[in-house]
């Protein structure tokens, strides 16, 4: 039985297609994925991001302990601050990817995929047994509690302030939605209900994610699209939520991360910290660096016509099959095929021509620097 | 509302032809392509290739998934529609008309009496 989360009717209304995604019945589109990309790139678009997991950490350990469990540096983080960051197995490979929010000094908010609140939660339990200090730590899989909405494009800073009022209550202490820099936190109503609301997203336009009850998140929703209706704003589906991540390079977890990759191959050592002493991983990452990585993620253009590249379609280079696409599609924004893949880091330079094999055709394409799609 | 024009038949899996003097020509239905939805590739069979009914011998590309057509009918294909190849929104826009995807030379004319008619294609998809 798949979950169904607290907007579902209000989908229903709007005519959503929908499909299976991480356990959850959600909306892949309304309209068209390419016109909700767009408006998404042009103005501003909502998508349901309920089925996303949230899990509290607190107690005096929870900084230690978060910060021997997670890549990133979790020291950098001050009341109201947010950062991207992974969470690995002893072999470096990827457990999840997930932003974690310092929301007070030793209060910690984590929202991690919707198909992996489980595997997570498992992991830090077991992780927190182990650990000296686990009387020290208080952790809550709270993903029951929360439903919540991504609200990205570049319009949306001039109404965003229309639909949550007043001045932050917690974490940043800012006087109003707009005020928070990029990766900041605050507590603001919405018809007098308190939701967090954070200046993130995943589609590589500015934006605010807002996370509240069920009792509150259907009026969420439409105060935005409310406000937002004058600025050409769509409620968009999980297709537009893949093509727009996709153009920007962000991984998704089942594509470019799995247990068997780490963040040294996903590209994603920018966010592992190698000066805050040991984290699980640390070893074989440390290794990788050193000594070097047998396959990394690519971004890729195609460069001839062809039908869009997709996951698990094989890559070729100079006669031999070289490696995998995990991520590919048509962009909306470009209007050519592009897709990420694994490749040996020999072909991994962008320029490198690479051929990618759909239905038994290669066809041409290049490997280009992340991310595919930069705004002009 | 789906557009289902009488004169055709049609196929379980959303294929629709269009019989003209043995020729049977093949597109996909209106609810097909709004189902699917911004068409960004249509790939051809080969003029000369013999398919048999049922047998995918085309494919459909929205920007989420990859779709098979099935050919409703046995044959030989003896033409394909270029202007799809190169603009496939026209499956889109002109489902029954300039986004057609082939034509095939039909082998057993029995097998247009399986095909559905509009009506008994408007029940199966609800509409």
């Amino acid at each position: 039985m798949l979950k169904r989360t607290c907007l579902f009717s209000t989908h229903q209304k709007l005519g959503g297609k929908l499909i299976e995604f991480g356990g959850w019945e959600m909306p892949v589109q309304y309209t068209s994925i390419t016109d909700e990309h767009l408006a998404v790139r042009k103005a501003a678009g909502i998508f349901d991001i309920s089925h996303m997991g949230e899990v509290t950490v607190s107690g005096p350990a929870a900084s230690d302990f978060l910060n021997y469990v997670f890549t990133n540096d979790i020291r950098k983080l001050k009341s109201g601050q947010g950062q991207y960051t992974l969470m690995c197995n002893e072999r470096g490979g990827v457990v999840d990817d997930l932003y974690v929010y310092c929301l007070s000094p030793d209060v910690y908010f984590l929202v991690v995929n919707a198909s992996r609140v489980a595997e997570d939660v498992a992991w830090l339990q077991k992780q927190a047994a182990a650990f000296p200090r686990s009387a020290e730590l208080h952790m809550n899989d709270a993903s029951h509690n929360y439903c919540a909405v991504a609200v990205q494009g570049p319009r949306v800073q001039e109404f965003i302030n229309a639909c949550l009022s007043g001045a932050s209550n917690c974490a940043a202490r800012v006087p109003k939605v707009t005020d928070l820099k990029k990766n900041e936190i605050g507590g603001f109503l919405v018809n007098g209900h308190d939701v967090m609301v954070s200046r993130t997203g995943y589609t590589g336009e500015d934006g605010f994610e807002i996370i509240g009850n069920e009792s509150c998140i259907a009026q969420v929703w439409e105060a935005v699209m409310t406000h937002g209706k004058p600025f050409g704003i769509k409620p968009c589906g999980l297709g537009a939520r893949d093509t727009l991540r996709t153009e920007v390079c962000y991984p998704l977890y089942g594509h470019e991360l799995d247990e068997q990759t780490t963040p040294i191959e996903a590209g994603l050592g920018f966010f592992v910290a190698w000066d805050k002493g040991d984290f699980i991983g640390r070893t074989v990452m440390a290794e990788q660096k050193a000594k070097g990585i047998t396959k990394k993620c690519i971004a890729f253009t195609m460069t001839e016509k062809s039908a869009p590249p997709r996951p698990h379609y094989p890559i070729w280079a100079n006669g031999t099959r070289v490696g995998e696409v995990v991520s590919g599609t048509q962009s909306p924004s470009l209007n050519i095929g592009i897709g990420m893949g694994y490749v040996p880091p020999e072909f991994a330079t962008p320029g490198t021509v690479i051929e990618i094999e759909i239905r038994g055709n290669h066809s041409k394409a290049a490997v280009v620097k992340k991310p595919i799609y930069r705004k002009s | 509302m789906s557009n289902i024009p009488a004169d055709l038949k049609y196929a379980k899996s959303h294929e629709w032809v269009r019989v003209s003097g043995g020729v049977a020509t093949v597109g996909i239905s209106d609810h097909a392509q709004h189902e699917l939805t911004d068409v960004v590739f249509v790939e051809l069979p080969a003029v000369g290739r013999t398919v048999k009914a049922g047998e995918a011998c085309a494919v459909v590309e929205s920007v989420k998934t990859a779709s098979d057509i099935y050919s409703p009918v046995s044959g030989m294909i003896t033409e394909v529609n270029k202007a799809a190849a190169d603009n496939p929104a026209l499956v889109n826009t002109e489902p029954y008309g300039n986004g057609w995807f082939y034509k095939i030379k039909i082998a057993d004319s029995a097998e247009l009496n399986v095909l559905l008619t509009s009506e008994q294609y408007a029940l199966q998809i609800g509409g």
